[in-house]
């Protein structure tokens, strides 16, 4: 761990801040998520840092927990979409032939329709529920994580030692999980962060849209929704959010960055 | 009048490097490097990999690639230190005064514009020629450089004329300005021999006919010793020898330099078959999925024990493809493989685990043969662990005894592919194949990405380890040299048929085939005058057909 | 037939496949999934003889086949059959907002995508200096916060704080051109900054690997200055990358409306389509969700075509 570039300590800083104070939301928070406080839109003061938001429950306490949900739904999903993406990626590029054309032509299929819309279509049918969300989510992204596993993987299996490792006999499972996972493991990792980014951005989208997280629980996409008319009269209540997320984002790209560059730098050599 | 065109004086060069897990640092590549080069001669730059023989001749143009920076030194073309000029005079130097042409002739024109347009630019840009002249210069160094249809062919895009043609419309590139100097960095290395040779010629006559000097850089000995007057031998980024090209071939005065000239000439008994052969290849006949058109036509051949069957030939002759096939990779559309006394089944997945340990394979590149997440240790256990079911100090004992007989020892054990020079990675592969106890071992190109001292070094090692371990070797090489230093018997392979097949010395000796006479007439041989001998005897030939 | 045309007629046809797969996508998805669009309109409180009523009303009752092959018929006709909620033919509401949703699109692609090449130019050019490290700086921030945000911060600031625009984007007929700009100003600058960050970033690197080539090594050892390099050697070489990036971008624009929209309460495609998905009206969503994959995968055919168009093996074959 010597060398940390400060971009990478920074990410890391803010990264691992997010995640506590999602854990410890409860402990953290002055006052509870739905319990109202105060008047409409009050301004800072000491005993609300943020003020109040439209209906006067306090707004410090609703982006904690508001962090809190989107953080946990926007892991799940990535979580999610890692699993079936890479594992169904992996299998296509270590089987090939028809297996390998079918899924990554249904991969295609389901990218050729713009994220946000095909969530809209479906969102339109199922009761919009937490784990729908996450399911729905992950299920959309695991195609993007699929396109890049695949394509790491066969860029790995055409190695010659992946070639040695089949002519020496050995099975499947060990040429997945000793040749071509170790080295497919650090462009995927780096991946996960810009995914999980992706998520905490599409489920603030979709909830800001109303058709995400529902109230009265709190999600950062849903406090610009109930706070949005509020920007008309000069009240900022609403941006919150967005420094919120844009810290969040920012600092898991420093992170994934970092990830990325140092194992380069493994594989590079001479760069 | 004869001013000095090119004046080095102590040129130093340095570079950045990126290590895995540290910071990045800057070290040198070049240490001080001097010497002179008059108008019409050419100075051969000589090393191995690493030696820094590109980076100077680039330097020459005040040109460094990359990360690489010069950071010392004085470079005078023509009576001007380039280093010092401003970057509009290092303009006009570049293809003006100064030309240059590259390995890879394909990677280096645009491909999106044709031939002549990039080959008079240069000329044009800088005011040298009207377009109108500079067009009939380019079709004029066409004709002189051999290739066909010289009017037309500068019409063409870069991917419709064939690697051994771009390379000499790179040189009509260089030439058209009527530079003072040409920097040749490696033209010839990617190509054929056959090719090869034909290239070296025209390049040769267009120095002799234009009169240009020129800096001439590669690792092959026997190839600079044909164009060059002087030769500078590089190591490391110092030089090592400085003298005419007589003395440094016939009265080398170093011993790195004694090292290089005596390159290849290992001595290599025939062996002649006494027992039934380990490996019988009958009637091959192979095609790639998807393609109509057999890349082998009925191949047969035998390997007898502790023997090594060389096959040679050019790309695309179907050589490497012969390896996929007997190892299963590739099964073939006819024919049959015995191995051992026994029937091989075509398709991997229906042989044994005997059949897969008893045959086992090298390739050509070391660096992707080996997992880069695996120790040496891990690398050569496995076959240990997997055929023979070694663990724990059993295992290590026979993974030290490997490594000492491929003359590494114990404590490379933990060190990662990475941490290895070229030379240590090809052997590690050796020993991860020897691990399994083989009775025959494929090589495929197993020195051809390896500079020729550390190839000497692997031949000889392969050739000790067939005496411990009476093991066959399946050589596959496009290299003769190689094949004169370790084969018992030759198989001759063009365009997917075996041409000439024997034992060596009957393969080697005439009357030969025409392509094997065209094959062995074109590898250089280290001696001067080589070139125009050949040269000489196919216009002989041609004439007395 | 020569092998460009070949290549270009398999592409239009697999782009063609690909609109009829996904109309079987989405049909599909709005009938297998759980839930029941007549459960949906009437509410939970809903008698059984009115749900059933509502069903058979709905043609819900049919097979899935005809239904499917009766909407795709509709379809390939311009009938996108009629909204739930409000009993309207869809293509007749449809037809106003899609042109205001092109209108918004078009502008914002106008100020984009000329000024995206720029700046990745600009990148490149100077590489590793301050512009290059500023450009990719403003592209992670941008990025890294979603859309709709950023509509509300530039709202914020520029309608509400500074008052140089208006906070509602209306636009109507009656407007005159000068009107309906003022009037799109800050979602068509929203949109610009969202796909201006992918877009250059794209375009410097799409830019970037030329200049890594060999053959600008060439030009550069020919003694040509940075402008001949970049405009003889790298451009015609960059432009299937760039118009790549372009179309991706433009495709991202398509969603990127969407939610603008609904920021700005502009009458065009994307906030119709939010609307009626929290209505639960599926032939709208339907109709909305295949012209949104159509534009995206057209945008997507028009990349494919050109980069197959400008490379010059395909070009002049041996």
């Amino acid at each position: 761990m010597k060398n940390l570039p400060i971009a990478a300590v920074v990410g890391l800083f803010f990264t691992s801040l997010y995640f506590l104070m999602a854990i410890f939301a409860p402990l953290i928070a002055p006052y509870g998520v739905a319990e109202i406080v105060g008047g409409v839109w009050e301004p800072s003061s000491k005993e609300h840092l943020l003020g109040t938001d439209n209906i006067g429950r306090d707004l410090l306490s609703r982006m904690i927990y508001g962090g809190r949900t989107t953080i946990w739904i926007a892991t799940a999903a990535t979580i999610l979409s890692f699993t079936t993406g890479s594992i169904l990626g992996f299998a296509a590029a270590v089987i090939g032939g028809w297996v390998d054309q079918v899924m990554s032509r249904f991969v295609d299929l389901i990218m050729s329709i713009p994220t946000l819309i095909f969530a809209l279509v479906v969102l339109s049918v199922v009761p919009v529920t937490v784990p729908i969300l996450i399911i729905v989510m992950g299920f959309l992204d695991s195609t993007r994580v699929y396109r890049l596993a695949r394509a790491v993987a066969v860029d790995i299996n055409v190695m010659d030692y992946v070639e040695a490792a089949k002519l020496r006999g050995e099975g499947r499972v060990w040429v997945i999980f000793r040749e071509i996972l170790p080295n497919a493991l650090s462009p995927l990792v780096a991946e996960m962060g810009l995914r999980f980014i992706f998520a905490v951005l599409f489920v603030s989208t979709l909830s800001f849209l109303g058709l995400g997280v529902q109230p009265p629980e709190a999600d950062w996409g849903g406090i610009v929704k109930e706070n949005k008319d509020g920007i008309v009269y000069g009240i900022g209540a609403a941006l919150y959010p967005a420094v919120a997320i844009a810290t969040l984002a920012i600092s898991v790209n420093l992170v994934a960055d970092w990830v990325l560059n140092r194992t380069t730098s493994l594989k590079g050599g001479r760069g | 009048m004869s001013e000095t065109l090119l004046k080095v004086r102590d040129l130093k060069i340095g570079a950045t490097i990126y290590p895995p897990g540290e910071k990045p640092r800057d070290i040198e590549i070049v240490h001080g490097v001097s010497f002179d080069l008059e108008p019409g001669k050419v100075l051969g730059l000589i090393g191995e990999s690493g030696a820094g023989k590109s980076t100077i001749g680039l330097a020459s143009m005040a040109y460094g690639r990359g990360g690489v920076e010069i950071t010392g030194g004085e470079v005078w073309v023509n009576g001007r230190d380039i280093l010092k000029s401003g970057l509009n005079d290092v303009r006009k130097l570049r293809g003006g005064e100064v030309t240059y042409v590259s390995q890879s002739a394909a990677a280096s024109f645009n491909p999106a514009k044709q031939i002549m347009d990039q080959v008079i630019e240069a000329s044009v840009r800088h005011g040298k020629f009207s377009k109108k002249d500079a067009e009939a210069r380019a079709v004029e160094l066409f004709r002189k450089l051999g290739l066909p249809d010289p009017e037309n062919i500068g019409n063409r895009y870069p991917h419709q004329v064939s690697g051994g043609q771009l390379q000499r419309c790179m040189t009509a590139l260089a030439l058209c300005p009527e530079p003072d100097l040409v920097v040749f960095d490696e033209p010839t290395t990617a190509l054929d021999v056959t090719t090869q040779i034909d290239v070296l010629k025209a390049i040769k006559e267009a120095i002799r006919d234009t009169g240009v000097a020129a800096l001439y850089i590669t690792h092959d000995l026997a190839v600079v010793a044909q164009v060059s007057d002087d030769i500078l031998v590089l190591k490391m980024g110092d030089m090592v020898e400085y003298g005419s090209v007589d003395q440094i071939i016939n009265a080398p005065k170093e011993d790195y330099t004694r090292a290089l000239v005596s390159v290849r000439s290992i001595d290599h008994e025939e062996k002649t078959a006494t027992s039934e052969p380990v490996l019988k290849v009958e009637g091959v006949t192979a095609r790639y999925r998807g393609t109509n058109f057999d890349v082998l036509k009925n191949i047969n051949v035998e390997l007898h024990p502790g023997q090594t069957l060389a096959v040679v030939g050019e790309s695309g002759s179907g050589k490497s493809t012969l390896a996929r096939v007997i190892t299963g990779l590739l099964p073939p559309r006819a024919g049959n493989i015995h191995f051992a006394g026994r029937d091989l089944s075509a398709a991997l997945g229906g042989r044994s685990r005997e059949d897969l340990r008893e045959l086992q394979m090298i390739y050509q590149m070391a660096d992707t043969a080996m997992n880069p997440r695996q120790t040496v240790g891990t690398i050569i256990g496995r076959p240990l662990e997997f055929y023979f079911g070694l663990r724990g100090s059993e295992k290590r004992k026979r993974i030290v005894e490997l490594l000492d007989e491929i003359e590494m020892g114990e404590a490379f054990m933990d060190r990662y592919p990475a941490e290895l020079s070229g030379g240590q990675k090809q052997r590690v592969c050796i020993a991860r194949s020897l691990a399994a106890k083989p009775k025959i071992i494929i090589c495929d190109e197993v020195t051809s990405a390896l500079d020729p001292l550390v190839a000497d070094g692997i031949l000889k090692l392969l050739l000790d380890l067939q005496k411990v371990e009476d093991v066959a070797y399946l050589f596959i090489t496009h290299d003769l040299a190689t094949v004169k230093a370790i084969a018992d018997s030759i198989a001759v392979m063009y365009q997917g048929e075996v041409v000439r097949y024997g034992g060596k010395t009957d393969v080697l000796s005439p009357p030969f085939d025409d392509y094997t006479d065209l094959l062995l007439s074109s590898v250089p041989e280290m001696k001067l005058g080589w070139l125009e001998e050949v040269i000489a005897n196919r216009k002989m030939e041609s004439a007395g057909n | 037939m020569s092998p460009i045309l070949k290549l270009l007629a398999q592409r239009i046809a697999l782009g063609l496949l690909l609109l009829f797969l996904v109309s079987i996508l989405i049909f599909a998805g709005t009938i297998i999934l759980p839930g029941d669009v007549a459960q949906s309109i009437l509410g939970q409180s809903a008698t059984p003889e009115a749900l059933a009523n509502l069903r058979a009303e709905l043609g819900l009752n049919d097979p899935p086949l005809q239904r499917y092959l009766s909407w795709l018929g509709g379809l390939v006709q311009g009938d996108l059959g009629t909204a739930l909620t409000s009993g309207q033919d869809i293509a007749s509401s449809l037809g106003n907002r899609l042109k205001n949703t092109l209108f918004l699109a078009f502008w914002a692609a106008i100020i984009s995508v000329p000024l995206a090449i720029f700046l990745g130019l600009l990148a490149v050019r100077y590489r590793d200096r301050w512009p290059d490290k500023l450009i990719s700086a403003v592209t992670l921030a941008s990025i890294s916060i979603p859309e709709f945000l950023i509509g509300y911060v530039l709202m914020y600031i520029v309608a509400v704080k500074l008052r140089w625009a208006p906070s509602v984007a209306m636009i109507n007929d009656s407007m005159s051109l000068g009107q309906k700009l003022n009037s799109i100003a800050l979602p068509v600058a929203v949109l610009t900054l969202v796909v201006l960050a992918h877009m250059m970033r794209m375009t410097r690197a799409a830019i970037l690997n030329v200049m890594q080539s060999a053959y600008i090594e060439t030009a550069e050892l020919k003694g040509m200055s940075m402008f001949v390099i970049i405009w003889r050697h790298a451009f015609p070489n960059s432009i299937a990358p760039i118009v790549n990036v372009v179309m991706l971008n433009l495709a991202y624009l398509v969603v990127g409306v969407v939610v603008v929209e609904v920021v700005f309460t502009y009458p065009g495609m994307g906030q119709y389509l939010v609307d009626h998905v929290s209505k639960r009206d599926i032939p709208v969503v339907q109709a909305c969700g295949m012209i949104f994959a159509a534009v995206y995968i057209g945008l997507n055919m028009i990349a494919d075509v050109v980069s197959i168009l400008a490379n010059p093996r395909l070009r002049h074959p041996k």
